[in-house]
């Protein structure tokens, strides 16, 4: 386990290495120049030259790439270009957003996707299964954007039932917080449900298959017993995996639903960031958010040795 | 099933939270007491909330006249009325300008705003290091004296006929040499409102001043909420979360508005003069016949109907219609297909040609390309359209002048002088033109300067430089009851100290 551990680890170290040269070099290529873009089309010569060298841009790129890299080591990620705060407290700010609503978002498409997989599992061949499926491409092949602006159509435009979009804040209280995440939380959960479910479906019916499960059944348990306690912990194997990576795809999707419900979130953030060539607060957030990518992927790892010894064994 | 419980809890809170405000709302409206608060929507999130340091709009939007004042401001009508200073004067040569400032003028952290945070404010601005994006406006100032606290005197290097104009920009504010490094988060002016808080990425909330020496305004509190999504704009005012939108874009949707009693619409004119400009200095488009081709191919009332519902003004050059000054030459290149293939013919390009549109972000700007893009390719102008983002289209075509065509709106106001700059990105060189901008710099009378700047918006129109399309509309959408915004736009800000709710 500790060979494992340290294994995984050392992975997780390039990855992230690999991540900082990526987002470098790409911010470094694309055309935009920040303090052109802040001081906008009447800037005089002198005056962009002024502000780059009080970014620091004027300096060559090693020198930058390598100051940074001191920096995340140290724990330092900056000052923000635009809003001229350090990057990790706008982080910080936008995190309690960003948390939230993916966390919500798996809580409700796990719950929503179990339940259906399985449902559909069971009623294999039959109508059950054919209206699972069906939701299942639905849900796949629809737009995350399309599906949210359908939900504001329907929720908050014509009933008037949730709000549109925008935030007001914790500090407003709980009720309205969570109102205001709740149309975002399914925009996000419905997509990710589509996909879970079909996935806990085909996990199911190949269990179904082993000899075991035949052996239970022959032993005289009930088909509810055999689903409960041998179908379902095995079938949980290839789902906790796609959990794993879909948990990644969430964070992922926060940034388009965060755009479409106005939510001030880390996905908006780094949305404006790129749009206002923020190198800073972009690089920073990227990384951050592969080295949280491989963390999970680690974590879903550690789980499966939990769940599933054989992977140990075997290396 | 839990998703079900969230949801009823969510609709459950839901009401609760509207039966509150219905019951926080009615006393007030029982009282028949006007309201002291405002929510002004706006489309963009200002980076910051220092406009002596950064070239967007929406920092203006929210400070401007509000929170920071210049020495003098601009009025809805675009002229010049006292803020800081409460008289002013200048010399007979035009070479020095006395302001004289309110004496009982404080900043908000109870300092006095004297001459010395004038000439501080004036000196940054044009210092070496200068970061402001409007450093030109200071350049003629050749020294800033303060004889004593209440009176500044500004020395300029040669007669500018447009310092007091500049000098009432928002990137003029006053600032204070204890407050300017942090202006970005925690503005301190000496305006009739003050910072309350930001919440990032939602709203920023100003406070009445309760120490202004001014007038004070009827209203308490202020929240400028940011919307960029169109439809979510529409929605924001339609459940009254929004008091007035200022700048609302969404065109199609405002018979919306004017059908409901609970509105009013205003229209006015803004500086945003609104062009598909053309490489001059890049072949085919360094023949003049080749450009006055392009403007006869767009049928620039098509353009104004689908872009902006009907209601933008149509100009013929680079001013704009409110203006004195303005000459109408909107009839110069009419709609003419067959003279605009005549003369690229004429031209040597009797098959037409090729060329790239690239169009940046706004939505006037993609819906006025893809549109004049099937015009040109009418005429046998086969038009490749680009989108960019806001930074490349900087980079590239701005500063670079990498590009054919493009769209675009020049916001500056009085910016018909860019046309006389060397190595704009118009790649326009004009013996004619500039004469006129020489003798403009130097005159003051009023007269004068207007048959200046007639000839000048002849000279490009002549010159076919870029093709006009028209003035960015501008368009407020706001509740019934709300007074004193403004109609007009001769400045991008948000001026709400005489806004008040009717009882």
């Amino acid at each position: 386990m500790t060979a494992f551990l340290v294994r995984r680890l050392l992975s997780l170290a390039f990855t992230a290495w690999l991540a900082t040269v990526a987002v470098f070099v790409v911010l470094e290529v694309v055309p935009g120049d920040p303090a052109l873009l802040m001081l906008g089309t009447e800037a005089r010569p002198d005056t962009l030259e002024a502000l780059r060298a009080q970014l620091g841009l004027d300096r060559p790129a090693p020198v930058r790439y390598a100051e940074w890299i001191g920096g995340l080591l140290t724990g330092d990620l900056g000052v923000s270009v635009t809003y001229n705060r350090p990057v990790a407290e706008l982080v910080a700010e936008r995190l309690v957003i960003t948390v939230p609503l993916a966390l919500g978002a798996l809580a409700l498409s796990t719950l929503l996707a179990l339940p259906l997989g399985l449902f559909a599992a069971s009623r294999h061949g039959r109508a059950g299964d054919w209206a699972v499926m069906a939701f299942g491409q639905l849900g796949i092949a629809v737009p995350g954007f399309w599906f949210a602006i359908l939900l504001i159509l329907v929720f908050a435009v014509e009933l008037g039932w949730l709000p549109a979009g925008g935030f007001p804040g914790w500090s407003a209280g709980a009720g309205p917080a969570l109102t205001a995440l709740l149309l975002p939380a399914v925009a996000l959960a419905v997509p990710e449900a589509a996909i879970l479910a079909r996935v806990t479906r085909a996990a199911v019916l190949d269990t179904l298959r082993e000899d075991y499960v035949r052996t239970a059944r022959a032993k005289g348990l009930g088909r509810r017993a055999v689903l409960g306690r041998h179908v379902l912990p095995n079938a949980l194997v290839p789902v906790v995996t796609i959990l794993g990576l879909q948990f990644a795809f969430l964070v992922g999707g926060a940034v388009v639903v965060e755009n479409v419900f106005q939510l001030p979130g880390l996905g908006r953030l780094v949305y404006q960031a790129v749009g206002q060539r923020d190198l800073v607060v972009v690089r920073d957030v990227v990384v951050l958010l592969a080295l949280f990518v491989v963390a999970v992927n680690l974590l879903v790892d550690a789980a499966h040795a939990a769940i599933d010894p054989r992977p140990r064994g075997a290396a | 099933m839990a998703g079900w419980n969230g949801g009823v809890r969510a609709a459950v809170l839901v009401a609760a939270w509207a039966a509150a405000a219905l019951t926080a709302a009615l006393p007030g409206a029982a009282a028949a007491e006007a309201r002291r608060d405002l929510v002004v929507g706006m489309q963009l999130e200002p980076p910051h909330l220092d406009p002596t340091a950064g070239a967007a709009g929406a920092i203006d939007e929210v400070v401007y006249a509000n929170l920071f004042e210049p020495l003098l401001r601009i009025d809805s009508d675009g002229g010049l009325v006292y803020a800081l200073a409460e008289e002013w004067g200048v010399s007979d040569d035009g070479l020095s300008y006395t302001f004289r400032l309110r004496p009982g003028a404080r900043f908000h952290d109870g300092t006095a705003a004297d001459s010395a945070d004038v000439k501080f404010s004036l000196d940054r601005a044009r210092a070496a290091d200068s970061v402001n994006a409007q450093k030109g406006y200071f350049a003629t100032i050749d020294r800033v004296e303060t004889p004593d606290p209440l009176t500044v005197v500004v020395h300029l290097t040669r007669p500018d006929g447009l310092f007091l104009f500049h000098m009432a920009q928002g990137d003029a504010v006053i600032v204070a040499p204890e407050s300017a490094a942090t202006n970005k988060q925690k503005p301190v002016g000496t305006g009739p409102f003050r910072f309350a808080r930001w919440v990032a990425g939602d709203r920023v909330e100003l406070e009445r001043n309760p120490d202004y020496d001014g007038p004070a305004p009827a209203l308490d509190r202020v929240t400028f909420r940011f919307i960029a999504d169109p439809a979510a704009q529409v929605a924001s005012l339609m459940a009254g979360d929004v008091d007035t939108f200022p700048q609302f874009n969404t065109f199609e949707a405002l018979d919306r508005f004017r059908n409901d009693q609970r509105f009013r619409v205003k229209t006015g004119s803004g500086e945003g003069e609104t062009l598909m400009a053309i490489n001059n200095a890049r072949p085919p488009f360094d023949d003049v016949r080749v450009r006055r081709a392009l403007a006869h191919a767009i049928d620039r009332a098509a353009v104004i109907e689908a872009v902006t519902a009907g209601i933008a003004p149509p100009i013929g050059s680079h001013f704009a219609p409110h203006r004195a000054g303005y000459v109408d030459l909107t009839g110069l290149y009419p709609y003419d297909p067959d003279r605009a293939r005549a003369l690229l013919a004429e031209a040597g390009h009797p098959g037409g040609f090729s060329a790239t549109l690239k169009l940046p972000p706004p939505i006037y700007a993609r819906r006025s390309g893809e549109l004049i893009a099937a015009m040109l390719a009418d005429v046998g102008v086969r038009v490749s359209v680009e989108n960019t983002e806001w930074a490349p289209w900087l980079e590239r075509v701005f500063r670079a002048g990498d590009y054919d065509l493009t769209v675009i709106a020049h916001t500056e106001p009085l910016d018909i002088d860019i046309y006389g700059r060397p190595d704009y990105y118009f790649g326009y060189r004009s013996a004619r033109f500039d004469a006129l901008m020489a003798e403009l710099e130097t005159t003051r009378d009023e007269g004068h300067r207007n048959a200046l700047y007639g000839d000048a918006q002849r000279v490009i129109a002549e010159d076919a430089v870029n093709a006009f399309l028209f003035q960015l509309p501008i368009v407020t959408v706001e509740k019934a009851g709300l007074e004193g915004t403004w109609q007009n736009r001769p400045l991008q800000a948000n001026d709400i100290t005489g806004v008040r709710w009717r009882n």
